[in-house]
């Protein structure tokens, strides 16, 4: 244990606290941007996916299939390092949410689908026969059933994306791994610093599993019902 | 890009392979006694169990990646940048494969215990004929998924300096300043890299369950 705490004090530890702070701070300002843009965006993609014109129902698919298929780290890089190649340079913090947003939109499309899937036919059907326009169906009928299935998986994606910012590290984002990483690489307190980022990390995620799994089980006895 | 670039590039893939090989294996191997402790009946053991689940869950691979490499490195064991990552991911994807393995254990129907208790069947006969060739069909296409995710997530071990798809793509990058090209290639290798698995776990799917009579 000593030779893994290379006698760190606490009064060290409590130094590096405001830097950890600030960083957190980012990691979550990153994570609330990121789902800002990117929900309604999975909601565009997701109604993109069923419409009837062709191009714009494959452009949506395509889109999708990256966000899901690249790692988000090389989005990340790719919006950081690759765009300034076609003239649009950005900020580390504007390419991290420009990146998790679009992760976070393509995820969050195929739970927001699957939950207007979940949505009985028959809705659908009365909609129609009701002579309602489709927009007006799914506004008032189709939506508020869909949203309430997809809700607990779009919390769980939430507490992914929060662990998600951890990659905006590669693309010089002042956030908590960043800082950990500074104050390892300079006074050489490599796993006392890291394990105090980690710790802010548990802080967070546990609980938020702990409401993932009250609101599944409250969605689970909603459509009990 | 050249050919020489993109044979560079194209040499990580036996290391992206390896990697998420490795610690898929091990995660498959780990996993399963780690879901057998977490519902264990004896508590102290299971709740323990549940707490070391979600804890290694709530942090960041990247951070595992990192107290792995740097920290222990940096004064109790020295691991290559290619084994931390290893060992880093195999413990992502051990509690990753518990879920999924429980996931698989919950969808079994209760009557298939009652029937193993009815003929009388040792709990050994009872896990290795009736509950795991089950519990395994159930778990293979979450299972895929999550091979697919752990792939995806290697590219981050391209942080602690593993010569992978990302890392080569990286130095490429930084060498030629032609970034979006290189990283477009290297986020449609993973998205191929991905087809073959997913195949392939459709095709074991359709060959368990055509074993199964419904």
């Amino acid at each position: 244990m000593d030779a893994l705490l290379m006698g760190v004090t606490w009064e060290d530890v409590r130094n590096w606290l405001p830097s950890f702070w600030n960083g957190f701070l980012i990691s979550v300002r990153i994570t609330l941007v990121s789902l800002a843009i990117g929900i309604p965006l999975g909601f565009l993609f997701a109604l993109g996916v069923q419409v009837k014109n062709r191009a714009v129902r494959y452009l949506c698919l395509l889109l999708v299939e990256i966000g899901r298929g690249a790692p988000a780290l090389v989005l990340l890089q790719f919006v950081y390092f690759g765009l300034p190649n076609a003239g649009l340079s950005v900020g580390a913090f504007a390419a991290a949410c420009i990146a998790i947003s679009f992760n976070t939109g393509a995820y969050t499309s195929e739970i927001i689908r699957s939950g207007l899937e979940a949505v009985p036919a028959g809705q659908n059907e009365a909609v129609m026969a009701l002579g309602m326009t489709r927009w007006d169906g799914l506004r008032f009928v189709i939506i508020p059933q869909g949203i309430r299935v997809a809700i607990p998986a779009l919390l769980g994606f939430a507490i992914l994306v929060f662990q998600g910012t951890s990659l905006c590290f590669a693309i010089a984002v002042p956030e908590l791994i960043s800082r950990a990483y500074d104050i390892g690489s300079m006074q050489f307190f490599y796993f006392p610093a890291l394990g105090v980022a980690g710790i802010f990390y548990v802080a967070v995620c546990i609980p938020a599993s702990f409401i993932v799994s009250w609101a599944e089980r409250r969605a689970g006895a909603y459509s009990q019902r | 890009m050249t050919v020489d670039t993109a044979l560079y590039i194209l040499a990580g893939l036996p290391v992206t392979i390896a990697l998420t090989g490795l610690a898929l294996l091990f995660g498959a191997v780990v996993g399963f006694p780690l879901m057998l402790a977490a519902q264990s009946a004896f508590t102290p053991l299971r709740l323990l169990t549940v707490g070391v689940i979600s804890f290694v869950r709530s942090v960041p691979p990247i951070l595992w990646l990192f107290l792995i490499f740097f920290g222990l490195g940096s004064g109790v064991v020295t691991l290559s940048a290619f084994s931390a990552a290893v060992v880093a991911f195999g413990l992502i994807a051990a509690v990753n494969m518990a879920e999924i393995y429980r996931g698989g254990m919950v969808a079994i129907h209760h009557g298939q215990y009652e029937a193993a208790i009815a003929l009388n069947f040792s709990t050994y006969r009872l896990y290795r004929d009736i509950l795991i060739p089950q519990m395994v069909r159930v778990s293979i296409p979450s299972a895929a998924t999550y091979a697919i995710g752990l792939m995806k997530d290697s590219a981050i071990a391209s942080t602690i300096g593993v010569a992978e798809l990302a890392f080569r793509g990286n130095q490429i990058s930084l060498q030629t300043y032609r970034g979006l090209e290189v990283y477009a290639v290297v986020g449609l290798l993973y998205i191929l890299l991905s087809l073959p698995v997913a195949a392939l776990s459709r095709e074991a799917e359709r060959h368990l369950r055509a074993k199964v009579s419904r």
